[in-house]
C-alpha cells in the first residue's frame, strides 16, 4: 500500500494576522507556523493505514522553503519519505494551480491512496484534494469520518450535514479528503524525531504556473456586523458588568 | 450564449435544502445586476418536492436534471450529468450552495472544464469589470475580494446564512425535464443511501440559554467549570468542533454546520474563535456574548457583548457574579 498525504504549513492558530503593505497578503515576519489542523488527521490516517497494511507513506507539501518543517514533522511521526514542491508565492494561491503542481509531483509515482485534510486553515478553499483526484483521473470522496482499506478498495463513511452520513466504497487508487476528528493524531516521539533526520526529503520545483481563472484583488479585515459592547476591567469586574447588562439591557436573566 | 446565471440547487431527504433558496436569492440579485437570465437546475432521481419549492421562486427557467443513477449521490454521476447541463446551457456564472455535497462534486466539475471554483463566498458586490466575490481567509479573520478571470463559466459556491432566504422573490416557474445520459459504468463509487447518525439525546435547538466552549478551554478538565457555569446560569452546554474532535464532549453537544443549529435567547461563546462552520450554527441567537483572549477573533464581529480575556479566569468570575 503506497500512500501519499498532502499536508500544508499554515500560520499557528492563535497568530495575530496583519495585512501587508500591498494589501494582497499577510505580514509573514514574526509569524509562527504549524501543520494545518485538518492535515494532521490526514497524516495520522495515512500512518495508521500503513501500520495495518504495510507499505509506504510519502508526505507532500507545496509552499516556500519553511514548509519543510511540517514535512520533518510528518517524517518524525512515521512518514517514510517527503517531497517538498517549492512555491514561494506571498499571495493567495488559487486551488487549480496548487492542485496542478501537486498532481504533477504525485503523478510521478503510483499511489494506491492519496489523502489530504478537508480544507486548509489559511485559505480554506476546500478543493485541492478533489481537483488532484480529477487531474490524476482517480475516484475521490470527501468529509471522510471513517475508513477501512480492504482488497483493492476503500470503504468510507462520509459526513453529511445535520447528523447524516453516507457509506460508500471506492476502487483503488482513490483520493480521500479527511474530516477532522477521525482519529487522535499522535505526537512525534523523541526516537521519531531522531529517525526523521535520516529519512529522505526531496525538493522539486513547482510545475510552471497555469491559468488560475481567479484572482484575489485585495484582502482586508472584515467590518463588524454588530456593535459589540466590550466590558473592561479585571475578570471579576467584567463578569459583574456583563451579568448586570444581561439583566437590565438584554432582559435575559432575572 | 453566456447570458445566464445558473443555480445548481440541492435536495436533501426528498426536500429542497433551504440553503438552495439562499443561493436563488443571490442568483436573482446577480442576474439583475449583470443583466442576465436566471436558471435553476435540480439534479436527482425523485424531484417532486424540490421542484415544487423552486417553482414558487422567480426564475427564467427551471430544469430538472433527472436520472435514476443520481440517487444515491455520487460525485461521478453528478459531474457526468452536470457536465451535460453545462454543455447545453453554456452559463456565464454557476452558483452553488457550499454544502458538504457541493464540496464533493463542484471542484471536480469545474476542474473537468479547466475552470476554477471560487468557493465558500459570503458576499457578491459590483466591480469595475464584473462582480467581486467576497470570501474568508484565516478562518474568518480576513476577507478577500476575488474576481473571475478567463473564459466562463465562472463557478462560485456560497456559504450558508449570508443571503436571507426570505429575500427570494417569488414567482411561478414551470419545471422542465432535461434528459441526461448516464451509465452505471461511469460511477466508480458504490454508494449507499444516506442514514441518520445515532439519535440525538440532547436537543439544543430548544434551549433558551447555551454555554458553548471552544479550543480556548485548552484542557478536558476545564469542561467541569463550563458545566458549573451552565448550571449557574440555567443553560445547556454546547461546544464547537475542536472540543468534540478532542473527545471532551459528545457529538450531540456540537453546534455548527456538522452539528446542531441553535437560536437561543442567550449564547455564550467561550474560547470560540468563530469559524464560519461554527457561526452558521449559532448566529441566529438573540444575544451573543463572546469571551476570547484574542481581541481580533471573528466571533467578536457577531457578539453583542464581549470580554477580552482568558476564559479560565472569566468563567469562575461569571459563576461568582451569578451567585452574588
Amino acid at each position: 500500500m503506497k500512500i501519499g498525504v498532502c499536508i500544508k504549513q499554515v500560520p499557528a492558530k492563535d497568530s495575530p494576522i496583519a495585512i501587508n503593505e500591498d494589501g494582497r497578503w499577510i505580514r509573514e515576519d514574526d509569524l509562527k507556523y504549524e501543520l494545518c489542523g485538518p492535515d494532521e488527521y490526514a497524516l495520522e490516517a495515512a500512518i495508521q493505514i500503513k501500520e495495518q497494511h504495510g507499505g509506504e507513506v510519502v508526505a507532500v507539501s507545496l509552499g516556500p522553503a519553511r514548509s519543510t518543517d511540517v514535512l520533518r514533522t510528518a517524517l518524525a511521526k512515521g512518514a517514510d519519505r517527503a517531497v517538498h514542491i517549492q512555491l514561494d508565492a506571498p499571495e493567495v494561491t488559487p486551488p487549480l494551480p496548487a492542485a496542478k503542481a501537486l498532481a504533477e509531483a504525485l503523478s510521478k509515482e503510483s499511489f494506491d491512496l492519496i489523502l489530504s485534510g478537508l480544507q486548509s486553515d489559511d485559505q480554506g478553499f476546500g478543493q485541492t484534494g478533489v481537483i488532484v483526484a480529477e487531474l490524476l483521473g482517480i475516484a475521490h470522496t470527501t468529509v471522510v469520518v471513517d475508513l477501512e482499506v480492504t482488497d483493492g478498495e476503500v470503504k468510507v463513511k462520509r459526513e453529511l450535514e445535520g447528523g447524516w452520513y453516507q457509506s460508500l466504497s471506492l476502487p483503488l487508487p482513490a483520493m480521500l479528503a479527511i474530516q477532522s476528528g477521525i482519529n487522535t493524531p499522535r505526537y512525534a516521539s523523541f526516537k521519531g524525531i531522531i529517525a526523521a533526520k535520516k529519512k529522505p526529503l526531496e525538493s522539486v520545483p513547482a510545475a510552471a504556473s497555469t491559468e488560475a481563472h481567479q484572482q484575489t484583488l485585495k484582502i482586508y479585515v472584515p467590518e463588524k456586523t454588530k456593535d459589540t459592547q466590550f466590558l473592561e476591567g479585571d475578570p471579576d469586574d467584567a463578569a459583574q458588568a456583563l451579568i448586570a447588562k444581561l439583566k437590565t439591557e438584554a432582559g435575559i436573566l432575572s | 450564449m453566456n447570458d445566464t446565471v445558473l443555480v445548481i440547487a440541492e435536495q436533501r431527504n426528498n426536500q429542497l435544502n433551504p440553503h438552495s433558496l439562499e443561493v436563488i436569492a443571490a442568483g436573482q440579485q446577480l442576474a439583475a445586476q449583470q443583466g442576465l437570465s436566471l436558471v435553476a437546475a435540480l439534479p436527482g432521481a425523485t424531484l417532486d418536492a424540490g421542484a415544487a419549492s423552486l417553482a414558487e421562486t422567480r426564475l427564467d427557467d427551471l430544469l430538472l436534471v433527472q436520472h435514476d443513477l443520481l440517487e444515491p449521490y455520487t460525485a461521478d454521476a453528478y459531474c457526468a450529468a452536470l457536465g451535460q447541463l453545462m454543455a447545453e446551457l453554456n452559463p456565464k456564472f454557476v452558483l452553488i450552495p457550499h454544502t458538504y455535497q457541493a464540496r464533493d462534486f463542484a471542484p471536480k466539475l469545474a476542474a473537468s472544464l479547466d475552470r476554477s471554483l471560487i468557493s465558500d463566498c459570503v458576499g457578491i458586490k459590483p466591480g469595475e469589470s464584473g462582480p467581486v466575490f467576497v470570501r474568508q481567509l484565516f478562518q474568518g479573520k480576513v476577507n478577500a475580494d476575488v474576481v473571475a478571470l478567463g473564459e466562463p463559466p465562472y463557478f462560485v459556491s456560497l456559504q450558508a446564512g449570508c443571503w436571507p432566504a426570505e429575500s427570494v422573490e417569488s414567482g411561478s416557474a414551470t419545471p422542465r425535464s432535461m434528459d441526461v445520459s448516464l451509465d452505471a459504468s461511469q460511477i466508480r463509487a458504490r454508494a449507499e443511501a444516506p442514514e441518520r447518525g445515532a439519535a440525538q439525546a440532547v436537543d439544543l435547538s430548544s434551549a433558551e440559554i447555551i454555554v458553548s466552549v471552544g479550543n480556548g478551554i485548552e484542557k478536558e478538565e476545564n469542561i467541569e467549570i463550563a458545566r458549573q457555569l451552565a448550571a449557574a446560569i440555567g443553560g445547556e452546554l454546547g461546544a464547537s468542533r475542536p472540543v468534540i474532535d478532542e473527545g471532551w464532549l459528545p457529538l450531540e453537544r456540537q453546534i455548527g454546520s456538522s452539528g446542531q443549529t441553535v437560536a437561543p435567547k442567550l449564547y455564550l461563546a467561550l474560547g470560540i474563535s468563530g469559524s464560519s462552520q461554527h457561526l452558521v450554527g449559532m448566529k441566529g441567537a438573540k444575544t451573543i456574548v463572546a469571551v476570547n483572549k484574542d481581541a481580533n477573533a471573528p466571533i467578536f464581529k457577531h457578539a453583542d457583548y464581549g470580554i477580552v480575556g482568558d476564559v479560565m479566569e472569566v468563567m469562575p468570575a461569571l459563576i461568582k457574579a451569578l451567585q452574588g
